[in-house]
């Protein structure tokens, strides 16, 4: 049986004679560690849920007109002195240039506004979207209940049946009373399905009327919010979104075409700084742990000095000495960093299940490699944490080292 | 060859340098050891006679002049080869005992052995070495801390004989024994000069002194 390393013997030995100094100094390995991993976990497990929820949606291009260069430009028909210098919807003009560029796509237009309603005794704010009736039929599903066939019927989005306790004949009152377009009472027919985050029409908290209701209270007829485009075969996205950004932005940018790629850039960015900054708080819990390691480990210098003195009077080299320390750092570290490791799994998948939602993406690489990425981070901090007072160790004269009481 | 003694020393200097002005601690000490010699090094405090021990036992090098230990120029050598001469070539035996704290009697016995070798001894020359000054491997596996004074000087004696050094060197080996005891290790230590070996003792105790076969009395630096 192969014994161990004298020195690395030594370096255990010193651990464990000082088991409470040194569990202590691991303690703030583990708690970094922990939170090194759990919040990478966190935001990978984010980033993987929105890019399953908006992979399903890959296929769409969202067309918005494009208010980026300079508002000077009247447009044809519309009124200089609108109420709201609100220009940024699409005409229908350009909705047929959009269909006849896109192909066989399915093209529809929507209509949307922000609005308050009313049902029972609670009120709150929803989008209120408005389309063609074809296009409601082919891109919304209900669970129950039926299309709006009168413009006083409207179906809902799920996250508000769950907030006020609508159900299919329920009764909401849109708008304020004290507004131009007034109050209007309408009745609910159907309850959509959940769609999750998507970028094209976000219905779980929407209300969909009919396009004439929509108009009626609005006004802005033809005056469309955004025109999706649902391409039919996902490798021909590209094509189609050069062929109407050539057909429609020729003189000028009259539209912004954009798919899920773009939003799901955005999400990440978003999620990247999150994580940065979390990440950098739990640096600094990283940080405290290097400072108390070193300072262990000066104190174990410092009690062992006459240790140190006999060691090299009898012939251990510099080396052996810096070595000594070196791992007795490393032990800490990584006896640190494995316990950070499994306390990270446990407290990674409740925090994960508790703050994403689903723990669905745990186990994917993406999440589960920021727990051996948290070790490696911690068990090396330790080491470097341990290398100045290792060299310090080394450096004695041994003469002097003896003579320390 | 015989000719080279195993200590020689030529007009050694040891200076330290301070603000109130320099410290000759050694000042022009010439000597020389031949192999098989016990030799008691004998002198007041302050004499010098710690700043002489820390140069034959390799601990320090001469401001000037030349220290050899058989027949090598510790002043020529790197710190990594003194250490490793003090290792393979001197035996030292302390007044404190100086074992290692966290290691048992055993395993301060086979460190420096393991040290030089890099591999663990399976021959049983360790436990050897421990039953000749009359260390059982029951005793053997205890700390220092748990040991008596007297069995820590003779675990403290075969550890500085494991790696059969040709320089035994002792300081103020019964310093911290009593009187019976004391006696012990100098049988002990005139016991491994019969057998060879070559012994050298710092002492200020008379009585440990007629062991040796010469003494050499150092006063202010200098061979007196």
């Amino acid at each position: 049986m192969k014994k161990p390393d004298i020195i690395f013997q030594l370096s255990v030995r010193s651990v464990r004679l000082n088991l409470l100094r040194s569990v202590l100094a691991a303690l703030g390995i583990v708690i970094g560690v922990v939170a090194i991993a759990s919040i990478g976990m966190i935001s990978a497990n984010m980033t993987l849920s929105v890019t399953e929820e908006l992979s399903a949606t890959a296929n769409i291009l969202v067309v918005t007109a494009d208010s980026g260069g300079g508002g000077g430009e009247p447009g044809p028909g519309s009124g200089g002195s609108s109420s709201d210098d609100d220009e940024d919807y699409l005409t229908s003009d350009q909705f047929d240039d959009i269909r006849k560029a896109a192909g066989s796509s399915f093209v529809y237009y929507l209509y949307s506004e922000s609005d308050r309603i009313e049902t029972g005794d609670s009120s709150g704010h929803a989008t209120i979207y408005a389309m063609e009736d074809e296009a409601m039929t082919e891109i919304l599903t209900l669970t129950e209940g039926s299309f709006p066939s009168t413009t006083s019927q409207v179906v809902i989005g799920p996250d508000l049946v769950e907030r006020y306790g609508i159900e299919v004949g329920s009764k909401v009152s849109i708008g304020d009373e004290d507004d131009d377009e007034g109050e209007t009472t309408v009745r609910v027919t159907g309850i959509l399905e959940e769609r999750g985050m998507s970028m094209d029409i976000n219905s779980d908290s929407a209300i969909i009327t009919t396009e004439k209701f929509f108009t009626g209270r609005y006004d802005g007829e033809d005056e469309y919010s955004q025109v999706n485009v649902v391409v039919d075969d996902i490798d021909e996205i590209d094509t189609v979104k050069e062929s109407i950004e050539d057909s429609l932005n020729k003189k000028e940018n009259e539209v912004k075409v954009e798919d899920s790629s773009r939003m799901l850039d955005s999400i990440s960015s978003t999620l990247g700084t999150i994580t940065s900054f979390a990440l950098a708080i739990a640096g600094i819990s990283l940080l405290v742990a290097a400072v108390s390691i070193f300072n262990v480990m000066m104190m174990s210098v410092t009690e062992r000095i006459r240790e140190i003195g006999i060691l090299r009077s009898i012939g251990t080299q510099k080396n052996e000495i810096l070595r000594m320390f070196v791992y007795e750092a490393a032990i800490i570290g990584v006896v640190g960093a494995g316990i950070g490791a499994i306390l990270s799994l446990i407290i990674g998948y409740v925090v994960v299940f508790g703050m994403v939602g689903t723990t669905e993406y745990f186990f994917a690489w993406d999440s589960i490699i920021n727990v051996p990425e948290g070790m490696i981070i911690g068990a090396v901090i330790c080491v470097v944490s341990g290398v100045y007072p290792a060299w310090r160790a080394s450096k004695l004269d041994p003469i002097d080292a003896l003579r320390a009481e | 060859m015989d000719s080279t003694p195993v200590i020689a020393l030529v007009d050694v200097r040891k200076i330290y340098p301070l603000l109130s002005g320099d410290v000759h601690a050694l000042d022009g000490v010439s000597l020389r050891i031949e192999k098989g010699e016990f030799v008691a090094i004998m002198g007041p405090s302050g004499s010098g006679k710690s700043t002489l021990m820390n140069q034959i036992g390799c601990l320090d090098v001469p401001t000037s002049g030349t220290v050899r230990i058989e027949g090598q120029d510790i002043g020529l050598l790197s710190d990594f080869d003194l250490t490793a001469l003090r290792r393979d070539s001197i035996g030292y035996i302390f007044q404190k005992f100086n074992l290692i704290p966290l290691l048992t009697a055993y395993e301060n016995v086979e460190y420096p052995l393991v040290l030089k070798d890099r591999t663990y001894d399976t021959s049983g020359r360790v436990q050897a070495l421990l039953d000749s000054v009359g260390i059982d491997a029951a005793l053997a596996a205890h700390r220092p801390a748990e040991l008596s004074g007297g069995q820590q000087q003779r675990v403290a004696v075969a550890r500085a004989l494991v790696n059969e050094p040709a320089i035994l060197l002792c300081d103020e080996p019964t310093g911290n024994l009593d009187s019976k005891t004391s006696t012990q290790i100098m049988e002990m230590l005139a016991r491994l000069n019969r057998e060879g070996r070559t012994v050298i003792m710092v002492t200020h105790d008379e009585s440990t002194a007629k062991y040796a076969d010469r003494t050499i009395r150092i006063q202010d630096g200098r061979i007196a």
